[in-house]
């Protein structure tokens, strides 16, 4: 829980950027805030939850969340909505209308895109929604920015007709460090006034409204001139002037700091005017932005001189010291400072694993044996981890939902090597209700030939666990009504026959139903039911062991990828053919093992049992 | 307070703890006064993959993040992972390594191999390095959760501020929720302050 929460006004804590706007969104007196989880962002609904006097909810998906913003600052209240980058993509219908239309209470959206690609499919850059929509980014650099910033986007907001787009990036959001909080102000709430001119959006509507829109940007570039939050910051080194945005400007201060800077907090409208006024000071200039040239490219087509941006520095990943300093260097002839002195050596990669009881092994160890018969269309999830070892059991992952549509269209067009293969969707609970549901309407009125396998554990597992509409329970942890998912699958128009229920856990059972579900040539759902190792709904068991003396080494169980199993020794047996074959002794580790029997279930020779009881410590 | 800012690279797996540890020490260094900045990227890494925290904290600090050749310290919770951020350390720089070794599935299943002293490179390269056999000081303390309490004692010698302010930040969590491990965590953060001195030839930085 964040600090944060309880903390008195004015008092200095230590906060992640995500708990910092938790706290700011409160400060503003906004009254709505949702979102879907997604990293970076996840953890700032997790923090606005647990304050008083403000609604907030986990949405199905990014474009509900956004929705149910909308319709709240519609109202007059102050709302908010919070994903990562790629939610934006999927908010992006109702935000494309939304900021034709402008808002009665503040709206901001802080879209938190994975500059460095940690967590994501890709490494897209939201600022190029200002530009699409018509509306203002503004930028923090660090936690006491994206506080202060997110109560200035409110009040950007109202005052401009105009929701706010804040853009964060994983070292924004992640990055713990000093803030000075302060007190909230409540704002009153009016409630809908009907205007159809202004809500109803049909083509007379909004066309009456584009030019407003076309104005407001005007509105907006001059107040990006003179706003408090884009400064120039003098320096005694005149030869190179920097023009940054977001936490760029941090590794930038680390490494130049004798150099005028340009800050850009508000950095959509560019305040070219500002610029040129700096450019004036200056030697050269670079613009250092992460992660595409927008504002670089604005400033060259204004006919800025003396500019450099992508000509020096990448378009991809951080722009850290590591990465500024050498870039930059040679602008000026200066030798560069010492780097890393010592070797650092990759002695193996650490691939993320998935955890000890997970019952997405007990799907891939079945698709595994299947391999051959079956084409694999992937989703989001902790369950992507089937593409790898020792599973290697996942052929496709593009964005959220798509393993439905992805399938059928693969089985739409089987050319001659997948003539006898099965289709097989692999997607997670929380992904299935957040576009996953449509693909599969799509496939069933289409009449494909897919096999779905829903993995129901309960949770949202790979952004730490969070509530959807089939756990059970809300945001706030409150009971809510659970969505049944057989129900579910069967209102969408698959036969009652062909959906499925089984626990991961017992393995036969398991490769049992997929070999018959891809053998019908019929839409068809398995559903898994087990919980995830990490959810409240998991119940532990007592550890497992090897029996030394009956293990003969076959390593079956090494294929359920659990990773409290390991090879305790290796050995070489020849076989009758003259052929010889590595044998591999295993071992459990007790303290990790949470007694799922998965392992036992793959042991041919029975050579796994319940440990003798240990000390819990 | 001068303008001399101190780094801190902590590394280890996911589920180690080395969130935490740079937590208390991010939060030690904050209720000093000092400027504080704590950065990690977890992304997937509760999954078993490989965790880093960068700690920098003085009188202002600008970047979130340690450029390689300027920690002062690198604490790695585990014996392989050292290496990888070897690169980190500037000249004079400090590792310290808790020796475990902790083989990823990747490893036991055969596909690589565990270097058989992953520490050869950086002694070769003259980094002063100390060992500190956590995981069993933990067992002979009676808890594994102890390494973590044990890692800390071991830096706490090579820190700007004195070793008491940091147990105090970790005991403190204890005394309002856990009171009954409070005398454990006490025994184990000393635990790991000899260990550190034992397992180290080089000389200790002095507090200031």
């Amino acid at each position: 829980m964040s600090a944060a929460v309880e903390a008195l006004p004015n008092t200095r804590l230590l906060l992640s950027g995500n708990d910092a706007i938790a706290r700011g969104v409160w400060e503003a007196g906004a009254s709505i805030a949702t979102a879907y989880p997604g990293t970076p962002s996840t953890e700032i609904l997790e923090t606005l939850a647990l304050y008083p006097d403000l609604y907030a909810e986990w949405s199905v998906n990014e474009k509900v969340a956004l929705e149910v913003a909308i319709g709240g600052a519609m109202s007059g209240a102050r709302a908010f909505c919070a994903m990562k980058h790629v939610g934006l993509n999927v908010a992006s219908d109702a935000l494309m209308t939304i900021t034709v239309s402008g808002v009665v209470g503040g709206l901001v959206i802080a879209v938190a895109d994975d500059v460095g690609l940690s967590s994501s499919q890709n490494e897209q850059d939201s600022r190029y929604w200002g530009r699409f929509a018509h509306l203002p980014i503004l930028e923090p650099a660090d936690s006491q920015e994206a506080y202060e910033m997110v109560k200035e986007a409110f009040a950007l907001s109202e005052a401009c007709n105009t929701p706010v787009l804040l853009r964060l990036t994983t070292r924004v959001c992640h990055v713990k460090a000093v803030v000075e909080i302060g007190t909230r102000v409540a704002h009153p709430v009016p409630g809908f006034t009907p205007d159809p001119r202004r809500w109803v959006m049909a083509p007379a509507n909004a066309k009456g409204l584009l030019p407003a829109q076309i104005a407001r940007e005007g509105k907006l570039r001059a107040l990006a001139e003179t706003s408090p939050l884009n400064r120039i910051e003098d320096g005694q080194d005149h030869r190179i002037g920097f023009i940054t945005s977001g936490p760029a400007y941090l590794h930038l201060r680390e490494c130049f700091p004798n150099a005028p800077v340009l800050k850009l907090g508000f950095s959509y409208p560019v305040p070219v005017g500002l610029v040129s006024k700096f450019a004036a000071t200056v030697g050269q200039m670079v613009v250092v932005e992460e992660t595409e040239p927008l504002i670089e490219t604005e400033l060259r087509a204004a006919g800025i001189p003396r500019l450099h941006g992508k000509d020096l520095l990448p378009r991809l990943g951080e722009l850290t010291p590591a990465v500024l300093l050498p870039a930059v260097h040679g602008l000026v002839g200066e030798p560069l400072p010492p780097g890393a002195v010592y070797p650092s050596s990759n002695p193996f990669p650490r691939p993320p694993t998935m955890c000890p009881a997970c019952p997405h092994m007990g799907v891939y160890f079945a698709l595994s044996r299947l391999r051959k018969q079956v084409l694999i269309s992937g989703d989001i999830g902790c369950y992507t981890l089937g593409a790898g070892q020792p599973w290697n059991a996942l052929d496709t992952t593009i964005s959220m939902g798509a393993s439905m549509g992805i399938a059928l269209g693969m089985d739409k067009a089987r050319g001659e090597s997948g003539r006898d293969k099965a289709v097989v969707a692999v997607i997670g609970d929380s992904t299935f209700l957040h576009m996953g549901m449509q693909g599969l309407l799509d496939i069933v009125y289409n009449r494909g030939n897919v096999t779905a396998i829903l993995l129901d554990n309960r949770t949202t597992g790979m952004t730490g666990g969070q509530h959807h509409p089939g756990t059970g329970k809300s945001l706030k942890g409150e009971t809510a009504p659970r969505i049944d998912f057989a129900k579910l699958v069967e209102a969408l128009g698959v036969a009652p026959e062909r959906i499925r229920s089984v626990d991961s856990y017992q393995l036969p059972v398991v490769y049992k139903t997929i070999k018959e579900e891809i053998a019908i040539p019929e839409p068809s759902v398995i559903i898994t039911t087990r919980p995830c190792a990490l959810s409240e709904f998991f119940e532990r068991q007592p550890p497992y062991r090897v029996i030394e003396e009956t293990c003969t080494g076959c390593g079956n169980c090494l294929k359920v990828g659990c990773p409290a199993i390991s090879v305790q020794r290796t050995d070489t047996r020849t076989r009758s053919d003259g052929s010889s074959a590595e044998l591999k002794y295993v071992t459990i580790d007790a303290a990790m093992c949470t007694g799922c029997r998965m392992c036992v279930e793959s042991c041919g020779p029975k050579a796994i049992t319940v440990a003798q009881p240990v000390a819990v410590v | 307070m001068t303008d001399v800012i101190t780094n801190i690279l902590i590394c280890g797996i996911g589920g180690q703890g080395v969130m935490t540890a740079a937590e208390i020490l991010a939060q030690t260094a904050m209720a000093q006064g000092f400027d504080c900045k704590k950065s990690e990227i977890a992304g997937m890494a509760q999954r078993g993959g490989v965790v880093t925290s960068h700690v920098r904290f003085g009188r202002k600090v600008w970047s979130p993040v340690i450029t390689p050749g300027t920690a002062d310290l690198l604490v790695a919770f585990e014996l392989a992972e050292s290496s990888r951020w070897a690169d980190h350390l500037r000249p004079g720089g400090v590792a310290l390594v808790n020796t475990i070794r902790l083989a990823p599935p990747i490893v036991s299943s055969g596909l690589y191999h565990y270097p058989a002293d992953p520490l050869a490179q950086m002694r070769a390269a003259g980094v002063p390095v100390i060992e500190v056999d956590a995981g069993t000081i933990a067992r002979d303390l009676g808890n594994l959760r102890l390494v973590n309490t044990i890692m800390l004692g071991a830096i706490a010698d090579h820190l700007p501020f004195p070793a008491p302010l940091l147990e105090e930040q970790i005991v403190g969590r204890f005394r309002e929720r856990k009171p009954a491990m409070v005398e454990i965590n006490q025994r184990a953060f000393e635990a790991g302050r000899l260990a550190a001195r034992q397992g180290s030839a080089a000389p200790v930085r002095q507090a200031v």
